[in-house]
Protein backbone atom coordinates (compact mmCIF):
# COMPACT_ATOMS: atom_id res chain seq x y z
CA UNK A 1 0.00 0.00 0.00
CA UNK A 2 1.65 3.22 -0.99
CA UNK A 3 -1.69 5.37 0.01
CA UNK A 4 -5.31 4.46 0.90
CA UNK A 5 -8.22 6.46 1.89
CA UNK A 6 -9.37 5.72 5.67
CA UNK A 7 -10.94 7.21 8.67
CA UNK A 8 -9.50 8.52 11.20
CA UNK A 9 -10.09 9.26 14.70
CA UNK A 10 -9.62 13.16 16.02
CA UNK A 11 -8.16 12.93 19.09
CA UNK A 12 -7.27 16.39 20.12
CA UNK A 13 -7.59 19.39 18.49
CA UNK A 14 -6.70 23.04 19.38
CA UNK A 15 -7.05 26.70 17.74
CA UNK A 16 -3.76 28.54 17.78
CA UNK A 17 -4.65 31.42 16.25
CA UNK A 18 -8.24 32.75 15.08
CA UNK A 19 -8.02 31.35 11.87
CA UNK A 20 -5.33 28.54 12.43
CA UNK A 21 -6.66 25.00 13.72
CA UNK A 22 -4.11 21.95 14.97
CA UNK A 23 -5.64 18.52 14.57
CA UNK A 24 -4.12 15.36 15.43
CA UNK A 25 -5.60 12.21 13.68
CA UNK A 26 -5.33 8.43 14.82
CA UNK A 27 -4.97 5.75 12.32
CA UNK A 28 -1.56 3.21 12.73
CA UNK A 29 -1.91 2.28 9.41
CA UNK A 30 -1.58 5.35 7.60
CA UNK A 31 0.72 6.95 10.30
CA UNK A 32 3.29 4.67 9.74
CA UNK A 33 3.42 5.00 6.20
CA UNK A 34 3.83 9.07 6.67
CA UNK A 35 7.13 10.48 5.70
CA UNK A 36 7.83 14.35 5.99
CA UNK A 37 6.75 16.95 3.30
CA UNK A 38 3.51 14.65 2.32
CA UNK A 39 0.28 16.08 2.26
CA UNK A 40 -3.40 14.50 2.71
CA UNK A 41 -6.85 14.73 1.55
CA UNK A 42 -9.30 15.83 3.47
CA UNK A 43 -12.70 14.86 2.95
CA UNK A 44 -15.22 17.53 4.09
CA UNK A 45 -19.10 16.85 4.30
CA UNK A 46 -20.84 17.95 1.60
CA UNK A 47 -17.92 19.08 -0.58
CA UNK A 48 -16.97 17.50 -3.62
CA UNK A 49 -13.39 18.36 -3.71
CA UNK A 50 -11.00 17.44 -0.80
CA UNK A 51 -8.95 19.95 0.77
CA UNK A 52 -5.33 18.93 0.40
CA UNK A 53 -3.22 19.82 3.86
CA UNK A 54 0.54 19.12 4.57
CA UNK A 55 1.43 16.96 7.20
CA UNK A 56 2.95 18.83 10.17
CA UNK A 57 3.96 16.06 12.44
CA UNK A 58 3.57 12.19 12.99
CA UNK A 59 3.63 11.53 16.41
CA UNK A 60 3.30 7.66 16.65
CA UNK A 61 -0.05 6.57 15.34
CA UNK A 62 -1.02 10.42 14.74
CA UNK A 63 -0.95 11.99 12.27
CA UNK A 64 -0.94 15.82 13.15
CA UNK A 65 -1.95 18.61 10.53
CA UNK A 66 -2.27 22.13 11.25
CA UNK A 67 -4.43 24.34 8.30
CA UNK A 68 -5.61 27.81 8.01
CA UNK A 69 -9.74 28.32 7.80
CA UNK A 70 -9.17 29.87 3.81
CA UNK A 71 -13.12 28.91 2.73
CA UNK A 72 -15.87 27.22 3.39
CA UNK A 73 -14.36 23.79 3.06
CA UNK A 74 -11.66 24.64 5.82
CA UNK A 75 -14.15 25.92 8.04
CA UNK A 76 -16.12 23.10 7.94
CA UNK A 77 -13.11 21.31 8.74
CA UNK A 78 -12.75 23.52 11.59
CA UNK A 79 -16.09 22.22 13.00
CA UNK A 80 -15.18 18.59 13.44
CA UNK A 81 -15.27 17.71 16.91
CA UNK A 82 -13.21 15.41 18.96
CA UNK A 83 -13.94 11.66 18.95
CA UNK A 84 -15.66 12.47 15.06
CA UNK A 85 -14.00 10.58 12.25
CA UNK A 86 -11.80 12.33 9.64
CA UNK A 87 -11.65 10.73 6.31
CA UNK A 88 -8.21 10.91 4.66
CA UNK A 89 -6.39 9.88 1.76
CA UNK A 90 -2.87 9.79 2.69
CA UNK A 91 -0.29 9.59 2.43
CA UNK A 92 0.30 11.49 -0.65
CA UNK A 93 2.86 13.40 -2.49
CA UNK A 94 6.80 13.23 -1.47
CA UNK A 95 9.27 15.30 0.53
CA UNK A 96 11.84 17.33 1.06
CA UNK A 97 15.51 15.28 0.39
CA UNK A 98 16.61 15.27 4.14
CA UNK A 99 20.35 14.47 5.34
CA UNK A 100 20.59 14.08 9.41
CA UNK A 101 23.60 15.10 9.61
CA UNK A 102 23.78 17.55 6.83
CA UNK A 103 23.62 21.84 8.34
CA UNK A 104 19.76 22.61 6.34
CA UNK A 105 18.32 25.54 6.65
CA UNK A 106 14.21 25.27 6.78
CA UNK A 107 11.92 27.99 6.01
CA UNK A 108 8.39 28.77 6.41
CA UNK A 109 6.44 31.42 5.84
CA UNK A 110 2.97 32.30 7.79
CA UNK A 111 0.69 29.04 6.84
CA UNK A 112 3.91 27.22 4.87
CA UNK A 113 5.52 27.03 8.44
CA UNK A 114 3.40 23.49 9.89
CA UNK A 115 4.58 21.88 6.91
CA UNK A 116 7.92 22.27 7.80
CA UNK A 117 7.84 20.76 11.31
CA UNK A 118 7.99 16.66 10.48
CA UNK A 119 11.25 17.31 8.15
CA UNK A 120 13.22 19.87 10.55
CA UNK A 121 13.03 17.16 13.42
CA UNK A 122 14.79 15.06 11.25
CA UNK A 123 18.00 17.26 11.32
CA UNK A 124 17.76 17.75 14.76
CA UNK A 125 20.51 19.78 15.86
CA UNK A 126 21.49 20.40 12.01
CA UNK A 127 18.51 22.23 11.16
CA UNK A 128 18.00 25.81 11.31
CA UNK A 129 14.80 26.85 11.06
CA UNK A 130 13.66 30.46 10.30
CA UNK A 131 9.60 30.73 10.60
CA UNK A 132 8.70 34.30 8.97
CA UNK A 133 4.65 35.73 10.19
CA UNK A 134 2.94 39.03 9.27
CA UNK A 135 2.49 39.67 13.64
CA UNK A 136 3.23 38.40 16.61
CA UNK A 137 -0.37 37.36 17.25
CA UNK A 138 0.23 35.07 14.29
CA UNK A 139 2.99 33.28 14.89
CA UNK A 140 2.44 29.36 15.80
CA UNK A 141 4.43 26.19 16.62
CA UNK A 142 7.58 27.88 18.33
CA UNK A 143 7.72 25.88 21.35
CA UNK A 144 7.60 22.95 18.95
CA UNK A 145 9.88 24.22 16.14
CA UNK A 146 12.82 24.86 19.40
CA UNK A 147 12.39 21.40 20.63
CA UNK A 148 12.81 19.78 17.24
CA UNK A 149 15.75 21.84 15.91
CA UNK A 150 19.32 23.18 16.72
CA UNK A 151 18.50 27.19 16.13
CA UNK A 152 15.28 28.68 15.38
CA UNK A 153 14.65 32.63 13.85
CA UNK A 154 11.44 34.17 13.79
CA UNK A 155 10.32 37.28 11.87
CA UNK A 156 7.48 38.99 11.20
CA UNK A 157 6.95 41.91 8.68
CA UNK A 158 6.06 44.75 11.24
CA UNK A 159 8.57 43.92 14.04
CA UNK A 160 6.19 42.68 16.39
CA UNK A 161 8.06 39.90 17.30
CA UNK A 162 11.67 38.47 16.83
CA UNK A 163 13.57 40.23 13.75
CA UNK A 164 11.69 42.70 11.81
CA UNK A 165 11.25 42.03 8.13
CA UNK A 166 11.38 38.74 5.64
CA UNK A 167 12.81 35.78 6.15
CA UNK A 168 15.66 36.42 3.72
CA UNK A 169 17.03 38.81 5.86
CA UNK A 170 18.06 36.30 8.94
CA UNK A 171 18.67 33.46 5.42
CA UNK A 172 21.58 36.11 4.83
CA UNK A 173 23.30 35.75 7.90
CA UNK A 174 23.35 31.82 8.15
CA UNK A 175 23.26 30.45 4.46
CA UNK A 176 27.14 30.40 4.01
CA UNK A 177 28.18 26.94 4.69
CA UNK A 178 24.07 25.29 4.53
CA UNK A 179 24.05 21.96 2.74
CA UNK A 180 20.79 22.29 1.69
CA UNK A 181 17.44 24.75 1.98
CA UNK A 182 14.06 23.45 2.84
CA UNK A 183 10.88 26.09 1.84
CA UNK A 184 7.23 26.42 2.17
CA UNK A 185 5.05 29.91 1.99
CA UNK A 186 4.19 32.01 -0.61
CA UNK A 187 5.51 32.05 -3.86
CA UNK A 188 7.01 35.42 -3.65
CA UNK A 189 8.98 34.38 -0.57
CA UNK A 190 9.94 31.13 -2.08
CA UNK A 191 11.09 32.92 -5.42
CA UNK A 192 13.36 35.15 -3.13
CA UNK A 193 14.66 32.21 -1.39
CA UNK A 194 15.44 30.26 -4.91
CA UNK A 195 17.39 33.28 -6.22
CA UNK A 196 19.98 33.58 -2.44
CA UNK A 197 20.24 29.24 -2.74
CA UNK A 198 20.99 29.74 -6.53
CA UNK A 199 23.69 32.76 -6.05
CA UNK A 200 25.20 31.05 -2.91
CA UNK A 201 25.01 27.54 -4.79
CA UNK A 202 22.98 25.84 -1.96
CA UNK A 203 20.72 23.33 -3.25
CA UNK A 204 17.03 23.92 -2.56
CA UNK A 205 13.90 22.55 -2.54
CA UNK A 206 9.99 24.22 -2.37
CA UNK A 207 7.05 23.10 -1.17
CA UNK A 208 4.52 24.50 -3.65
CA UNK A 209 0.41 24.20 -3.75
CA UNK A 210 -2.04 24.68 -6.36
CA UNK A 211 -5.85 24.04 -6.62
CA UNK A 212 -6.25 20.32 -7.00
CA UNK A 213 -8.62 17.67 -7.52
CA UNK A 214 -8.02 14.03 -7.50
CA UNK A 215 -4.74 14.41 -5.17
CA UNK A 216 -2.82 11.13 -6.40
CA UNK A 217 -1.80 12.17 -9.99
CA UNK A 218 -4.87 10.93 -12.25
CA UNK A 219 -6.83 13.92 -13.19
CA UNK A 220 -3.95 16.62 -14.04
CA UNK A 221 -5.59 19.36 -12.26
CA UNK A 222 -2.92 20.89 -9.89
CA UNK A 223 -0.37 21.60 -12.93
CA UNK A 224 2.53 23.69 -12.39
CA UNK A 225 5.27 24.35 -14.58
CA UNK A 226 8.72 22.91 -14.35
CA UNK A 227 11.69 22.81 -16.50
CA UNK A 228 13.18 19.68 -17.71
CA UNK A 229 16.28 20.20 -19.75
CA UNK A 230 15.90 23.24 -22.03
CA UNK A 231 11.95 22.43 -22.52
CA UNK A 232 9.22 23.66 -19.94
CA UNK A 233 6.91 21.31 -18.98
CA UNK A 234 3.32 20.71 -16.49
CA UNK A 235 4.22 18.06 -13.44
CA UNK A 236 1.72 18.06 -10.85
CA UNK A 237 1.83 19.13 -7.07
CA UNK A 238 -0.10 16.11 -6.40
CA UNK A 239 2.27 13.45 -7.08
CA UNK A 240 5.70 15.14 -8.64
CA UNK A 241 5.17 17.10 -5.41
CA UNK A 242 4.37 19.07 -3.38
CA UNK A 243 8.37 19.53 -3.59
CA UNK A 244 10.27 21.07 -6.12
CA UNK A 245 14.22 21.78 -6.55
CA UNK A 246 13.56 25.19 -6.57
CA UNK A 247 15.81 25.46 -9.74
CA UNK A 248 13.41 23.20 -11.95
CA UNK A 249 10.62 26.06 -11.03
CA UNK A 250 9.67 27.70 -13.55
CA UNK A 251 9.42 31.28 -11.60
CA UNK A 252 9.06 33.66 -14.79
CA UNK A 253 6.13 32.61 -15.68
CA UNK A 254 7.48 30.21 -19.09
CA UNK A 255 4.70 27.91 -20.16
CA UNK A 256 4.64 24.89 -21.98
CA UNK A 257 4.79 24.99 -25.94
CA UNK A 258 3.33 22.33 -27.54
CA UNK A 259 5.62 20.34 -29.95
CA UNK A 260 6.26 21.16 -33.43
CA UNK A 261 4.33 19.85 -35.67
CA UNK A 262 6.53 17.10 -37.90
CA UNK A 263 6.10 18.16 -41.77
CA UNK A 264 5.71 14.85 -43.80
CA UNK A 265 7.64 14.79 -47.11
CA UNK B 1 -26.78 -11.76 -6.22
CA UNK B 2 -27.87 -10.61 -9.89
CA UNK B 3 -25.96 -10.55 -12.55
CA UNK B 4 -24.11 -6.97 -13.35
CA UNK B 5 -23.01 -8.09 -16.47
CA UNK B 6 -23.99 -5.75 -20.01
CA UNK B 7 -23.12 -5.84 -23.28
CA UNK B 8 -22.57 -2.38 -24.85
CA UNK B 9 -21.53 -2.78 -29.06
CA UNK B 10 -20.27 -6.43 -28.74
CA UNK B 11 -18.01 -5.17 -25.81
CA UNK B 12 -19.11 -7.38 -22.39
CA UNK B 13 -18.36 -5.37 -19.43
CA UNK B 14 -18.50 -7.79 -16.21
CA UNK B 15 -20.34 -4.75 -14.60
CA UNK B 16 -21.85 -1.53 -15.51
CA UNK B 17 -20.02 1.01 -14.02
CA UNK B 18 -17.19 2.04 -16.28
CA UNK B 19 -14.19 4.94 -15.06
CA UNK B 20 -14.93 8.31 -17.04
CA UNK B 21 -12.37 9.41 -19.29
CA UNK B 22 -10.32 12.45 -17.44
CA UNK B 23 -10.84 11.55 -14.07
CA UNK B 24 -8.33 8.22 -13.81
CA UNK B 25 -5.75 8.87 -16.61
CA UNK B 26 -4.97 5.71 -17.66
CA UNK B 27 -5.59 3.81 -14.06
CA UNK B 28 -2.56 3.26 -12.43
CA UNK B 29 -2.99 5.60 -9.78
CA UNK B 30 -6.31 4.17 -8.56
CA UNK B 31 -5.09 0.66 -8.83
CA UNK B 32 -3.32 1.69 -5.51
CA UNK B 33 -6.65 1.48 -3.92
CA UNK B 34 -8.21 -1.61 -5.48
CA UNK B 35 -8.00 -3.90 -8.39
CA UNK B 36 -9.12 -1.56 -11.72
CA UNK B 37 -11.22 -5.22 -12.31
CA UNK B 38 -14.05 -3.99 -9.72
CA UNK B 39 -15.16 -1.61 -13.19
CA UNK B 40 -16.63 -2.92 -15.90
CA UNK B 41 -14.62 -1.03 -17.95
CA UNK B 42 -12.16 1.95 -18.32
CA UNK B 43 -12.70 5.07 -20.41
CA UNK B 44 -8.44 6.67 -20.62
CA UNK B 45 -7.80 10.21 -20.61
CA UNK B 46 -8.33 11.53 -23.77
CA UNK B 47 -5.48 11.06 -25.85
CA UNK B 48 -4.72 12.96 -29.12
CA UNK B 49 -2.13 12.23 -32.61
CA UNK B 50 0.69 14.64 -30.96
CA UNK B 51 1.62 15.30 -27.00
CA UNK B 52 0.00 18.14 -25.18
CA UNK B 53 0.93 20.20 -22.67
CA UNK B 54 -2.35 21.40 -21.05
CA UNK B 55 -3.72 24.11 -20.06
CA UNK B 56 -1.87 27.26 -17.59
CA UNK B 57 -3.05 26.43 -13.91
CA UNK B 58 -5.34 27.24 -11.96
CA UNK B 59 -7.11 24.21 -13.70
CA UNK B 60 -9.28 23.24 -11.15
CA UNK B 61 -12.52 25.62 -9.34
CA UNK B 62 -14.76 24.04 -6.93
CA UNK B 63 -18.62 24.59 -7.08
CA UNK B 64 -21.97 24.60 -5.44
CA UNK B 65 -21.87 20.08 -5.35
CA UNK B 66 -19.60 19.75 -8.46
CA UNK B 67 -16.19 21.37 -9.63
CA UNK B 68 -14.80 22.58 -13.08
CA UNK B 69 -11.57 21.72 -14.92
CA UNK B 70 -10.05 23.21 -17.75
CA UNK B 71 -6.96 20.43 -17.92
CA UNK B 72 -7.21 21.21 -21.85
CA UNK B 73 -6.00 17.72 -22.69
CA UNK B 74 -2.84 17.54 -21.75
CA UNK B 75 -1.53 14.02 -22.59
CA UNK B 76 1.66 12.28 -23.62
CA UNK B 77 0.16 11.66 -27.56
CA UNK B 78 -1.46 8.44 -28.38
CA UNK B 79 1.99 6.36 -29.46
CA UNK B 80 3.32 7.14 -25.91
CA UNK B 81 -0.24 5.65 -24.68
CA UNK B 82 -0.31 2.69 -27.28
CA UNK B 83 3.82 1.97 -25.82
CA UNK B 84 4.03 2.54 -21.85
CA UNK B 85 0.04 3.19 -20.63
CA UNK B 86 -1.89 0.30 -22.74
CA UNK B 87 0.17 -3.05 -22.41
CA UNK B 88 -0.75 -2.32 -18.69
CA UNK B 89 -4.23 -1.64 -19.00
CA UNK B 90 -4.74 -4.66 -20.87
CA UNK B 91 -3.43 -6.73 -18.08
CA UNK B 92 -6.07 -5.59 -15.42
CA UNK B 93 -9.26 -7.40 -16.26
CA UNK B 94 -11.06 -4.43 -17.24
CA UNK B 95 -12.35 -3.03 -20.75
CA UNK B 96 -9.77 -0.98 -21.94
CA UNK B 97 -11.58 2.01 -23.93
CA UNK B 98 -9.51 4.74 -25.55
CA UNK B 99 -10.94 8.21 -25.34
CA UNK B 100 -9.69 9.89 -28.77
CA UNK B 101 -9.48 13.61 -29.46
CA UNK B 102 -8.78 15.78 -32.05
CA UNK B 103 -8.35 19.35 -33.89
CA UNK B 104 -9.44 18.00 -37.31
CA UNK B 105 -11.25 15.33 -38.74
CA UNK B 106 -7.68 14.04 -40.16
CA UNK B 107 -6.70 13.63 -36.72
CA UNK B 108 -9.94 11.61 -35.16
CA UNK B 109 -9.49 9.24 -38.21
CA UNK B 110 -5.43 9.11 -38.07
CA UNK B 111 -5.75 8.12 -34.28
CA UNK B 112 -8.62 5.51 -34.75
CA UNK B 113 -6.73 3.29 -37.46
CA UNK B 114 -3.76 3.48 -35.53
CA UNK B 115 -5.78 2.33 -32.48
CA UNK B 116 -7.39 -0.37 -34.81
CA UNK B 117 -4.30 -2.23 -34.23
CA UNK B 118 -4.13 -2.74 -30.99
CA UNK B 119 -5.75 -4.87 -28.98
CA UNK B 120 -7.88 -2.02 -27.33
CA UNK B 121 -11.82 -2.91 -26.65
CA UNK B 122 -13.45 0.05 -27.54
CA UNK B 123 -12.62 3.34 -28.98
CA UNK B 124 -14.94 6.67 -27.52
CA UNK B 125 -14.62 9.66 -30.11
CA UNK B 126 -14.21 12.48 -27.62
CA UNK B 127 -16.13 15.44 -29.90
CA UNK B 128 -17.00 17.19 -26.78
CA UNK B 129 -14.06 18.73 -24.75
CA UNK B 130 -14.82 21.80 -24.45
CA UNK B 131 -11.81 22.86 -23.26
CA UNK B 132 -8.94 22.73 -26.30
CA UNK B 133 -9.07 26.26 -28.44
CA UNK B 134 -9.24 23.85 -31.74
CA UNK B 135 -11.16 20.66 -32.36
CA UNK B 136 -13.06 19.24 -29.31
CA UNK B 137 -16.84 20.35 -28.80
CA UNK B 138 -16.69 22.45 -32.19
CA UNK B 139 -17.33 18.61 -33.71
CA UNK B 140 -19.87 17.63 -31.15
CA UNK B 141 -22.38 20.54 -31.37
CA UNK B 142 -24.37 20.47 -34.74
CA UNK B 143 -25.57 17.59 -36.39
CA UNK B 144 -23.80 18.06 -39.37
CA UNK B 145 -20.13 17.70 -37.75
CA UNK B 146 -21.21 15.06 -35.89
CA UNK B 147 -22.29 12.87 -39.09
CA UNK B 148 -19.81 13.96 -40.90
CA UNK B 149 -16.68 12.92 -37.90
CA UNK B 150 -18.58 9.77 -37.40
CA UNK B 151 -18.82 8.61 -40.61
CA UNK B 152 -14.87 9.69 -41.50
CA UNK B 153 -13.97 7.96 -38.33
CA UNK B 154 -16.06 4.91 -39.03
CA UNK B 155 -14.58 4.32 -42.60
CA UNK B 156 -11.56 3.32 -40.87
CA UNK B 157 -12.44 2.25 -37.55
CA UNK B 158 -12.16 -1.54 -36.49
CA UNK B 159 -12.87 -1.22 -33.49
CA UNK B 160 -16.19 -0.68 -31.33
CA UNK B 161 -16.91 3.10 -31.86
CA UNK B 162 -18.47 4.74 -29.55
CA UNK B 163 -18.95 9.17 -29.34
CA UNK B 164 -19.56 10.82 -26.50
CA UNK B 165 -21.69 13.63 -26.81
CA UNK B 166 -22.13 17.22 -25.24
CA UNK B 167 -24.58 18.58 -23.47
CA UNK B 168 -23.82 22.07 -24.67
CA UNK B 169 -26.31 21.74 -27.89
CA UNK B 170 -29.80 22.47 -28.32
CA UNK B 171 -31.23 18.96 -28.97
CA UNK B 172 -28.54 16.13 -27.87
CA UNK B 173 -31.43 13.20 -29.11
CA UNK B 174 -31.04 15.04 -32.82
CA UNK B 175 -27.13 14.52 -32.82
CA UNK B 176 -27.36 11.03 -30.94
CA UNK B 177 -28.83 10.27 -33.80
CA UNK B 178 -26.45 11.88 -36.26
CA UNK B 179 -24.09 9.35 -34.75
CA UNK B 180 -26.02 6.31 -34.92
CA UNK B 181 -27.15 7.26 -38.69
CA UNK B 182 -23.45 7.71 -39.40
CA UNK B 183 -22.26 4.30 -38.03
CA UNK B 184 -21.88 4.99 -34.19
CA UNK B 185 -22.01 1.86 -32.41
CA UNK B 186 -22.90 3.27 -28.75
CA UNK B 187 -23.05 6.92 -27.29
CA UNK B 188 -22.27 8.24 -24.02
CA UNK B 189 -23.48 11.47 -22.56
CA UNK B 190 -22.73 13.57 -20.80
CA UNK B 191 -19.28 15.62 -21.29
CA UNK B 192 -18.70 18.55 -18.66
CA UNK B 193 -20.86 21.33 -19.05
CA UNK B 194 -19.44 24.94 -19.85
CA UNK B 195 -19.13 26.81 -16.70
CA UNK B 196 -17.68 29.95 -15.18
CA UNK B 197 -16.32 31.62 -11.48
CA UNK B 198 -15.18 34.69 -10.93
CA UNK B 199 -12.84 35.44 -8.07
CA UNK B 200 -15.11 38.54 -6.36
CA UNK B 201 -11.58 40.63 -4.94
CA UNK B 202 -9.58 40.12 -8.39
CA UNK B 203 -12.46 39.94 -10.57
CA UNK B 204 -10.83 37.46 -12.05
CA UNK B 205 -11.62 34.35 -13.70
CA UNK B 206 -11.03 31.07 -11.06
CA UNK B 207 -9.60 29.01 -14.03
CA UNK B 208 -6.81 30.77 -15.94
CA UNK B 209 -9.11 29.09 -19.06
CA UNK B 210 -11.75 31.51 -18.23
CA UNK B 211 -14.29 28.79 -18.48
CA UNK B 212 -13.90 25.08 -17.33
CA UNK B 213 -16.03 22.09 -17.87
CA UNK B 214 -18.89 21.74 -14.89
CA UNK B 215 -19.37 17.85 -13.33
CA UNK B 216 -20.28 16.84 -10.28
CA UNK B 217 -23.89 15.99 -8.70
CA UNK B 218 -24.98 19.37 -9.72
CA UNK B 219 -25.07 18.62 -13.29
CA UNK B 220 -26.71 15.23 -12.54
CA UNK B 221 -30.36 15.76 -13.35
CA UNK B 222 -29.30 17.14 -16.52
CA UNK B 223 -27.52 14.07 -17.41
CA UNK B 224 -30.61 12.01 -16.45
CA UNK B 225 -32.73 14.36 -18.64
CA UNK B 226 -31.02 14.28 -21.70
CA UNK B 227 -29.86 10.62 -21.02
CA UNK B 228 -33.65 9.36 -21.31
CA UNK B 229 -33.74 11.98 -24.18
CA UNK B 230 -31.69 9.61 -25.88
CA UNK B 231 -32.71 6.87 -25.32
CA UNK B 232 -35.78 7.01 -26.72
CA UNK B 233 -34.39 8.58 -29.87
CA UNK B 234 -31.58 5.85 -30.94
CA UNK B 235 -31.67 2.10 -30.87
CA UNK B 236 -28.04 1.93 -30.08
CA UNK B 237 -26.78 1.31 -26.70
CA UNK B 238 -26.49 4.60 -23.99
CA UNK B 239 -23.57 5.21 -21.65
CA UNK B 240 -25.35 7.32 -18.73
CA UNK B 241 -23.05 9.54 -17.04
CA UNK B 242 -22.60 13.34 -15.41
CA UNK B 243 -22.68 13.50 -11.88
CA UNK B 244 -23.23 9.46 -10.77
CA UNK B 245 -22.01 9.57 -7.37
CA UNK B 246 -24.22 7.20 -5.56
CA UNK B 247 -25.55 3.69 -6.03
CA UNK B 248 -29.57 5.11 -6.34
CA UNK B 249 -28.07 7.48 -8.54
CA UNK B 250 -26.51 4.63 -11.05
CA UNK B 251 -30.03 3.42 -10.54
CA UNK B 252 -31.67 6.13 -11.83
CA UNK B 253 -29.63 6.91 -15.02
CA UNK B 254 -30.02 3.12 -15.64
CA UNK B 255 -34.01 3.33 -14.98
CA UNK B 256 -33.87 6.95 -17.21
CA UNK B 257 -32.52 4.55 -20.11
CA UNK B 258 -28.56 3.59 -19.49
CA UNK B 259 -27.38 0.61 -20.68
CA UNK B 260 -24.20 1.42 -18.89
CA UNK B 261 -22.77 4.07 -16.23
CA UNK B 262 -19.68 5.97 -16.06
CA UNK B 263 -18.54 7.83 -12.93
CA UNK B 264 -15.87 10.29 -13.20
CA UNK B 265 -15.69 13.12 -10.66
CA UNK B 266 -16.98 11.22 -7.64
CA UNK B 267 -13.80 9.09 -7.47
CA UNK B 268 -12.38 12.26 -6.46
CA UNK B 269 -14.36 12.86 -3.44
CA UNK B 270 -14.56 8.97 -2.14
CA UNK B 271 -12.32 6.33 -4.48
CA UNK B 272 -14.19 3.65 -3.58
CA UNK B 273 -17.22 4.86 -5.10
CA UNK B 274 -16.86 2.17 -7.71
CA UNK B 275 -16.89 -0.78 -5.37
CA UNK B 276 -20.01 1.00 -3.09
CA UNK B 277 -22.07 1.72 -6.48
CA UNK B 278 -21.95 -2.20 -7.29
CA UNK B 279 -22.79 -3.53 -3.79
CA UNK B 280 -25.75 -1.02 -3.97
CA UNK B 281 -26.59 -2.03 -7.61
CA UNK B 282 -26.69 -5.56 -6.64
CA UNK B 283 -28.64 -4.95 -3.47
CA UNK B 284 -31.42 -3.39 -5.30
CA UNK B 285 -31.82 -5.86 -8.03
CA UNK B 286 -32.06 -8.57 -5.91
CA UNK B 287 -35.01 -6.48 -3.70
CA UNK B 288 -36.44 -5.63 -6.67
CA UNK B 289 -36.41 -9.51 -8.19
CA UNK B 290 -34.81 -8.74 -10.61
CA UNK B 291 -31.66 -11.55 -11.94
CA UNK B 292 -29.88 -8.97 -14.66
CA UNK B 293 -28.72 -5.35 -14.69
CA UNK B 294 -29.93 -5.18 -18.05
CA UNK B 295 -34.04 -5.19 -16.92
CA UNK B 296 -33.62 -2.11 -15.25
CA UNK B 297 -32.32 0.07 -18.67
CA UNK B 298 -35.21 2.25 -20.01
CA UNK B 299 -37.73 0.88 -16.78
CA UNK B 300 -38.85 4.63 -16.51
CA UNK B 301 -42.42 4.88 -16.04
CA UNK B 302 -42.96 8.41 -17.81
CA UNK B 303 -45.93 10.65 -17.64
Amino acid sequence: MKYDAQDCELVEKYQLTPTIYDFRLRNPALAALTKPGQFVQVLVPSKTLRRPISVCDVEGDVIRLVFEVRGEGTALMAQTRVGETVNIIAPLGHGFTLHPNEKTIFIGGGIGVPPMLYSAKQCGSNAIVINGFRHKEAVILEEDFRQAAGRVIITTDDGSYGIHGFVTQPLAEVIEGADRICACGPTPMLRNIAKMAQQYGVPCEVSLEQRMACGVGACLGCAVAVKDGDRVVYRHVCKDGPVFSSEAVAWDGEKPQPPAVKKEG
Amino acid sequence: MADLSVKIAGVTFKNPIIAASGTIGFGREYSEFYPLSVFGGISCKGTTLLERPGNPPPRIAETPMGMLNAVGLQNPGVEHFMQEDLPWLLQQDTVAIANVAGSSLEDYCRMAEILSDTDIDMIELNISCPNVKEGGVQFGTSCESVAAVTKAVRKVCRKPLMIKLSPNVADIAAIAQAAESEGADAVSLINTLTGMRIDIRTRRPIITNNTGGLSGPAVFPVAVRMVWQVKKAVKIPVVGLGGISTWQDAVEMMIAGADAIQIGTVLFTDPYAPIKIAEGLNRYLDENGMTSVTELTHTIQAY
